[in-house]
This record gives structure tokens, C-alpha cells and sequence, in this order.
């Protein structure tokens, strides 16, 4: 537990929990990034305008941190390019499956003591963690 | 107007939470996953702080019936447990695992200009757009899933 960070993490999550709560009480939109994202690619494409404007602030936040604190970004991990194509698909396509991520389900949907978004959890979090023994203690860490 | 300004701050003020939260560390995300190694509990601490405080604010929120802007609530209807929910889930959580990226850090990481974040991040879209595109191609299904009011577009 040499790497534990409680207090940055709790800061990180008070502001996430601060902005999912900025959309809701303002707009009335759930901050699920994931159904964000999927109402821009859709071909069903609705309100626009707000999607591109959460992203485009996600981007912005990523530039400020990295002039700030590029430290945030340290990947810490080695993934072949196969193993980063097969995740990313994993996870856009599980996400909109499954109606949400860890933002969608994790934080906005547990808020609202939603039992769907508490079992989604559960569930990503032991997957992740399968996930994790199978690419670490099968694998060796080299995937 | 002010509605895509609250989005946009939104965005900001989230990528700044999941960068000092950790969430854009891949290896601390692995960290956090595994549970049967050098075990990281910090990103338990984010969901705390997330929970505490976006909890409060449903609570108050919780007997309006449109925003503060006048906007309609839209929050999801469903309860069902269904198999759906499962698979997506499980689907999500084996990629989360394998590569320590869920979506808001992954575009968040574009910034960083990490050529793995931004591969990432394109096969991830493919992802969202591949479910999609899927519904799209059955219109009719969709349409009836529509009427019975299933869907619930924003999570």
C-alpha cells in the first residue's frame, strides 16, 4: 500500500461529485460519461450542443493537468497496442450495454441509491478485478 | 447558453477530480483492482468523496421537478436486474481491468498526448458507436423499445 493516497483521492472525488451535482441541479443531465459520449456518436444524435461542451471540458480539464501536474498521467503500465484496441472496445461497448460506467453507475446512479447501478458496480469491479489477476498473476503483467 | 457553460465547467472541474483523484493513472487503477496483490484502496476514496457529495445534492434536488434552469430531470426509470445489465458490465469491467482505463479518464488523457491513451480512447469510441450502430440497424426494435419506454439514453 506504499502508493495509498486518501486525501488527493478524496479532494478528486469531492470535485467529481461537485460537477456530476453542477449537471444535475442546472442542466437536470446525469454525468455518465459514457451515455454522453454515446448520445454524440449515436445516429440518433440528441442535445447536441451540451455533450460537446461536457467533452470539450474534459479535454481542457486533461490540458490543465498536464501543464499543472503532468504526474497525473504517469501510465505506470506497459500494454501492447492489441491488448489497448481490445480494452477500449471492451469498455465503450460494455458501458453502453450495460447503461453506464463508473461514472454513470458508480458515482451518479449509486447517489441515487439506484439497485441497478449498485449491482453494475459490484460487477465491474470484481470483472476489473478477474481482469486484473488474469493480465498480473496468469500473465505475468504482459498483455 | 448557460446550460452548455455548466456542461463545459462540468467537464473541467471532472477532469480535474479524476487526474488529483488518481482515475488517470492507469497503473493506480490496476492497483485498486487488485485485490489479491499490492492492493491500492485510494480509488475506494474517490467514490467516497463522489457519493458523499452528489448524494447531498440528489437529496435536495429530489422533490423539483425541473432544474434550476428550467431544464426537464432526466434520470433513469429502470429497476430490472437483467441479463443486459449483467454482461455489459461484466463485458466493462474485464476491459477496465486489462488495460486500468474506464471512459472520463481516457478522454481526459487525450490531453496528455500518451499515445496509449489516445489508442484507447478511439478503439473505446468504435466501442460506443459499434452499439449504436447495432440499433440502428434494428429500428423496429428499437421503435418498441421506445413506446414502452425503456430506454434511458443518458446513463
Amino acid at each position: 500500500m506504499e502508493n495509498f493516497t486518501p486525501v488527493a483521492s478524496l479532494i478528486g472525488g469531492i470535485l467529481i461529485g461537485l460537477s456530476a451535482s453542477a449537471m444535475l441541479v442546472f442542466n437536470g443531465k446525469i454525468a455518465g460519461i459514457s451515455g454522453i459520449v454515446g448520445g454524440l456518436v449515436s445516429l440518433r444524435r440528441s442535445d447536441t450542443l451540451w455533450r460537446v461542451a461536457f467533452v470539450a471540458g474534459l479535454v481542457t480539464g486533461g490540458f490543465i493537468l498536464r501543464l499543472l501536474a503532468p504526474q497525473a498521467f504517469d501510465f505506470g503500465i506497459v500494454r501492447s497496442g492489441g491488448a489497448l484496441v481490445l480494452a477500449g472496445f471492451m469498455v465503450g461497448l460494455g458501458a453502453r450495454v450495460g447503461n453506464g460506467c463508473t461514472s454513470g453507475h458508480g458515482v451518479c446512479g449509486i447517489s441515487r441509491f439506484s439497485v441497478r447501478s449498485i449491482v453494475a458496480t459490484i460487477i465491474f469491479i470484481l470483472a476489473g478485478a478477474a481482469g486484473v489477476y488474469f493480465v498480473n498473476h496468469l500473465l505475468g503483467g504482459v498483455i | 447558453m448557460k446550460s452548455t457553460l455548466v456542461a463545459f465547467i462540468s467537464g473541467v472541474v471532472f477532469a480535474l477530480g479524476l487526474g488529483i483523484g488518481g482515475m488517470t493513472q492507469p497503473a493506480k487503477v490496476i492497483g485498486f483492482l487488485d485485490f489479491t496483490g499490492n492492493w491500492d484502496p485510494s480509488l475506494a476514496f474517490v467514490m467516497l468523496g463522489a457519493i458523499g457529495v452528489h448524494s447531498l445534492f440528489y437529496r435536495m434536488l429530489r422533490n423539483r421537478s425541473s432544474s434550476r434552469f428550467s431544464l426537464a430531470i432526466s434520470l433513469p426509470s429502470r429497476t430490472e436486474i437483467d441479463s443486459r445489465l449483467i454482461g455489459g458490465s461484466v463485458i466493462f469491467g474485464l476491459g477496465w481491468g486489462i488495460a486500468g482505463y474506464c471512459p472520463g479518464p481516457a478522454l481526459t488523457s487525450l490531453a496528455s498526448g500518451n499515445s496509449s491513451a489516445v489508442i484507447f480512447s478511439v478503439a473505446m469510441i468504435a466501442g460506443i458507436f459499434a452499439f449504436d450502430f447495432r440499433r440502428v440497424l434494428s429500428a423496429r426494435q428499437l421503435r418498441a423499445e421506445h413506446f414502452n419506454g425503456e430506454i434511458t439514453p443518458d446513463m
